[in-house]
């Protein structure tokens, strides 16, 4: 029991942490609505991932990559604005995710468990976290010069669409890990919040990426603790920490 | 090195959406030369800019000389208040050393205490000098310039067109301007294109900005009158 608690708050506090710093990259050119759509795309690859029994990870990863592909279609191919993309895609991962979804599992599908998380599974998350971090971190100041500008990127000799490339397929890694932890509905919430605490509370890029890394990581610690006091499903909780934590930022807005 | 060409553009040809937005444009840029681009909305200026540091997919040819380095001062950045940012932040994304950032600023007007001050605090004069601030970090050879906001106060009274002709002399730099502004063309640069889709006209601008040229270039239908007799004595 004391390994398994200790086992999600592991998971939680490195999935929430890393998703944090990433978020924080998503806040610019608006980015992080586009969490929200991929999120609710993997439900049917959770669905699946439920029914036969695998990781729900796993079973996300493939529609968080054809979410990416629609994106790109989407902003590339037909200039639709990003909401347009959040209509179609939102309601139809959803929507495909109730044909099969077993009922009595719907609540892990919509907003996660790490409560049972087995010590390989929790191995290979805090490992891909970790990958994830030190990748993220390499390219950080390369994708915030790619969002304010692709003119100044180039001029500077930045290779921008190997540079995007690494940042969806990041996205791409963190939503799979997410939606485990919080679920297909509330993974946009991962990295959005953090972020956005972060943004009213700093006066520079360090304070505000570290800030939104400590932020989500300390939200997700935060929850789980109060799952282990009350019994409410943790990924709300985590979730419900962050708004809360956010709704203090503001007081204190600079 | 005086006369060492800098760029040579040969038959460009830039097509976007199936529009044809610059056709058969052939120019050269000496060292030292500033050359600004002069036309009418839409004629296809910024996209030139944005095709000369490679971000359109062209036909033609684009030389730059050997190893150069190019600095871009765009227009303007709508996406740099989503997130905080300092003017410090701003240089090291471009791995500005931090005696050239100090340097730098200081060639623009600001005190090294501003590096610490927060991007979206700024007025827009002082962002115009922040931009073009981190145009010249990395020392280039070649400043590319999009349509520098006219009126913007640099500091008293001078414009932002003074304070580049300091900076050129002072950095040997060779300057493309994108402009509306005609008074600038006749006041600061060696050469000019008239570009509307095509080159209307090339070169030293009191030579070739003549009220034919400006017509040419700034009424789309002017060819289906060059018949008539010519109105106007002058």
């Amino acid at each position: 029991m004391e390994n398994q608690f200790l086992l999600s708050l592991m998971v939680g506090v490195s999935v929430g942490g890393v998703a944090g710093y990433l978020g924080s990259l998503m806040l610019s050119k608006r980015m992080a609505l586009v969490a929200g759509p991929l999120g609710h795309l993997t439900l049917p690859g959770i669905a699946l991932a439920l029914m036969y029994g695998f990781n729900v990870s796993l079973g996300a990863f493939p529609f968080v990559i054809l979410g990416i592909v629609l994106i790109w279609l989407f902003e590339i191919r037909t200039k639709l604005p990003m909401e347009a993309l959040t209509a179609v895609v939102f309601a139809s991962g959803v929507a495909a995710a109730f044909l099969f979804l077993p009922v009595g599992q719907a609540e892990t599908a919509l907003v996660g468990d790490i409560s049972k998380v087995r010590p390989d599974e929790a191995a290979i998350s805090v490992t891909l976290c970790l990958v994830l971090f030190l990748i993220v971190r390499k390219i950080y100041s390369k994708i915030v010069l790619v969002n304010i500008s692709e003119e100044l990127a180039t001029s500077d000799q930045i290779n921008v669409k190997k540079v995007n490339l690494i940042y969806l397929g990041s996205i791409a890694v963190i939503v799979a890990l997410g939606v485990k932890m919080v679920g297909g509905l509330l993974t946009a919430a991962l990295v959005a919040i953090p972020a956005s605490t972060a943004r009213n509370l700093s006066r520079n890029l360090t304070q505000y990426a570290l800030g939104a890394m400590i932020i989500g990581a300390l939200s997700s610690f935060l929850g789980i603790l109060l799952f282990r006091m009350t019994g409410f499903p943790a990924g709300p909780l985590i979730i419900l920490v962050g708004t809360f934590v956010f709704l203090i930022s503001m007081v204190f807005k600079r | 090195m005086e006369g060492t060409f800098m760029l040579t553009v040969k038959d460009l040809n830039v097509v976007l959406d199936n529009q044809t937005i610059i056709e058969n444009l052939s120019f050269e840029v000496k060292r030292g030369d500033v050359l600004t681009i002069l036309g009418p909305n839409g004629a296809g200026k910024s996209v030139l800019l944005k095709t000369l540091l490679g971000l359109h997919p062209y036909q033609g040819q684009i030389k730059w000389a050997k190893g150069i380095r190019i600095g871009y001062v765009p227009q303007r950045l709508p996406f740099i208040k989503d997130i905080p940012m300092s003017i410090r932040d701003f240089f090291e994304l471009k791995e500005s050393a931090e005696r050239e950032m100090e340097n730098i600023l200081g060639s623009v007007g600001f005190r090294k205490d501003f590096l610490q001050k927060k991007i979206g605090d700024l007025s827009s004069g002082q962002f115009q000098r922040v931009l073009v601030a981190w145009g010249l970090a990395g020392h280039p050879q070649v400043l590319l310039f999009d349509e520098p906001t006219t009126g913007i106060d640099i500091s008293g009274e001078e414009t932002i067109y003074n304070f580049l002709a300091k900076l050129k002399e002072e950095r040997d730099l060779t300057i493309l301007l994108v402009t509306h502004d005609l008074s600038v063309v006749y006041k600061f640069s060696t050469d000019v294109i008239c570009l509307n889709r095509q080159r209307i006209c090339f070169g030293p601008p009191q030579e070739v900005l003549t009220p034919e040229s400006l017509r040419k270039l700034y009424s789309g239908e002017v060819k289906y009158y060059q018949h008539k007799h010519s109105d106007t004595g002058a």
